[in-house]
């Protein structure tokens, strides 16, 4: 089992290829990458029961990922590399020409770990709710996880799929909100009439957990208490409220990072904030 | 000619609904949603023999596509099902991003399209369904004519793997192919061979091009008739072959011209073999109120029309 201590130390790696890779393609989405960084890199390290050799797109028998904020390809590539899906110089084709890295997930390239395309937001709650209800339907006891923005919960169809997985009892879906408020546009409270998402889950019936999306205690805690929910009958939220840019004090608490990149300067200037744990790519 | 009869008219949804039961017992891994309108969809039967494997969606069209896809990637083979507009232009992206380039094993079943979904009027009466659907990289389109053949289409629709749009409609037409007839997915049905001019229809206007074809025989013009129940891929040899043989074609079909099959057969012809070509469809507008039978009259999508249009493209050869 990995320490808190561990995971920090490989989330500050995967924020190091999150600026490195966006900076290498002059394009991107560093922001939200670098906010969900750490539970993501509890879910990847510690979480989800998988297997990167053997990964195959059913995802039979074990826990299954989606990204519904298909933008955050450069947390979510990170990741597939550092936990062994394909090789880690991979990183540096990220949106380039002829790439399995491309800008968001696509299952056409042929990228292991990358369950279903996204990038149009809103759909990816809906997917995971699909893969969640095929596992009841085959009697598999697996997990699954999905990923939404919190600003992407502006689109209806995050809510149609928060009635349906209530209706229809998927408590073996467990998904993430990371609550950074902030979109492209600025923040979500001056973009939209969202509120509190916390009230909404749980007036949606869901079980609904807030936690600091920074502190990997917390992280742990929050996911160990999520899958101890499962035979409530009920899908499960997890709101982690991070900050969009978290790691690099420029970037931090911002929406001019959503999609932008760093430059070379930029890039030294974050490295130097960021530590090198497992080796650049 | 050869001779068609109408065995007893029926909607092409009971069709579905047939063949969805059928595929279901056949395969465990055939699973049905629908966004309230089980009824409609004619998927009752599936929902009582199997009702673990039917998935009530609610009035949420697009998070049904969503888990429909979802499904898929598990392994089931879903076809998720609602009125021809709302499983398609309602959820044109996410049918795109979950379906055609998520490449999932996703069957699209398109009730009421057409304009001959009558009463409820323009609403819910597309007619640019096959252009939305056509577009899609990698969708099979599928339009069977009858009752018959809308049972077949779908058990064929449930064994092939990859996503597939299958449009059927809400009236009661005649039923006069075979029961029984396996669907060949991609392959164009000869209905009556001719010489004097070629008409190629899809849907309900399969029936009308007989019509039309027999009041042709009637007036001395031999009239072949082609059943297209797979718009795409288009069976591009038998269309070809038959504008070489004929020289004159008319393509008739209960859709829009913009994107339909007559724009398909066009670009076909005008690469291999530029032809005279009329075009029978709904033109550039919506539809409205009305019985199905005085719908397809006053917007042309007749046997008349057919006909008429045949007798023209012939004079112009």
């Amino acid at each position: 089992m990995a320490t808190s201590a561990e995971l920090k130390k490989v989330s500050s790696q995967v924020r190091r290829d999150i600026v490195r890779m966006v900076a290498n393609a002059a394009s991107g989405h560093p922001g939200g990458s670098m906010s969900s960084a750490d539970f993501l890199t509890a879910l990847y390290c510690e979480v989800m029961n998988h297997d990167p050799k053997n990964w195959t797109r059913d995802g039979k028998g074990k826990d299954v990922f989606i990204l519904s904020a298909g933008h955050l390809t450069p947390v979510y590539y990170s990741l597939l590399a550092r936990t062994g899906y394909f090789p880690v110089e991979e990183l540096n084709t990220f949106r380039k020409f002829g790439t399995r890295l491309q800008g968001h997930p696509s299952v056409e390239m042929g990228l292991p770990g990358i369950t279903q395309a996204s990038g149009s937001l809103g759909q990816g709650l809906s997917a995971a709710a699909g893969v969640a209800l095929g596992k009841k339907l085959d009697k598999e006891d697996n997990f699954v996880y999905v990923m939404c923005g919190d600003g992407e919960c502006e689109e209806g169809q995050i809510w149609e799929a928060g009635m349906f997985a209530l209706h229809h009892g998927l408590d073996n879906l467990i998904a993430m909100t990371d609550w950074n408020g902030q979109q492209i546009d600025g923040t979500v409270a001056s973009v939209s009439g969202e509120g509190d998402l916390e009230l909404k889950w749980k007036a949606f019936g869901w079980n609904t957990i807030v936690a600091d999306g920074h502190d990997m205690d917390a992280i742990l805690k929050a996911f160990a208490d999520a899958k101890a929910l499962k035979g409530s009958g009920k899908p499960v939220m997890i709101l982690f409220k991070t900050d969009m840019g978290h790691g690099v004090d420029f970037m931090a608490g911002t929406c001019k990072w959503h999609g932008k990149a760093p430059s070379a300067d930029q890039c030294a200037e974050a490295m130097k904030q960021l530590e090198e744990t497992l080796g650049d790519f | 000619m050869k001779k068609y009869i109408d065995t007893g008219k029926k909607d092409t949804r009971s069709g579905f609904g047939v063949g969805l039961l059928e595929a279901g017992k056949a395969d465990s891994r055939v699973v049905a949603l629908t966004a309230d309108l089980k009824g409609s969809l004619k998927m009752d039967a599936f929902a009582a023999e199997f009702p673990e494997r039917f998935i009530q969606c609610g009035i949420a069209e697009a998070n049904m596509i969503g888990v429909a896809a979802g499904l898929a990637i598990t392994g089931k083979i879903p076809f998720a099902g609602s009125f021809a507009e709302f499983v398609t232009g309602r959820v044109y992206d996410q049918i795109r991003q979950e379906v055609s380039y998520g490449e999932t094993n996703v069957k699209i079943a398109s009730s009421h399209a057409g304009i001959t979904l009558g009463e409820d009027g323009a609403t819910h009466q597309t007619m640019e369904d096959v252009a939305l659907m056509r577009a899609l990289p990698g969708m099979v389109v599928l339009n069977p004519c009858d009752f018959n053949q809308t049972v077949a289409a779908t058990i064929a629709a449930a064994k092939y793997n990859g996503p597939v749009y299958l449009r059927f409609g809400r009236p009661s037409v005649p039923n006069f192919t075979p029961a029984g007839e396996e669907f060949v997915i991609g392959k164009a049905i000869m209905m009556n061979e001719g010489t004097d001019v070629t008409i190629i229809a899809s849907g309900h206007m399969v029936w009308e091009s007989l019509q039309a074809a027999e009041a042709l025989e009637a007036q001395g013009v031999s009239a072949e008739v082609i059943d297209i129940a797979t718009i795409k891929p288009l069976d591009e040899e038998a269309v070809i072959a038959s504008a070489r043989k004929t020289g004159a074609v008319v393509v008739a079909e209960e859709h829009n011209m913009a994107g339909g099959l007559g724009e398909l057969i066009a670009g076909v012809l005008a690469r291999e073999v530029p032809t005279p070509i009329e075009f029978i469809n709904g033109a550039d507008k919506f539809g409205q109120t009305g019985t199905p039978a005085k719908l397809m009259e006053v917007y042309g999508l007749d046997a008349a029309h057919i006909a008429e249009a045949a007798c023209k493209v012939i004079k112009r050869k």
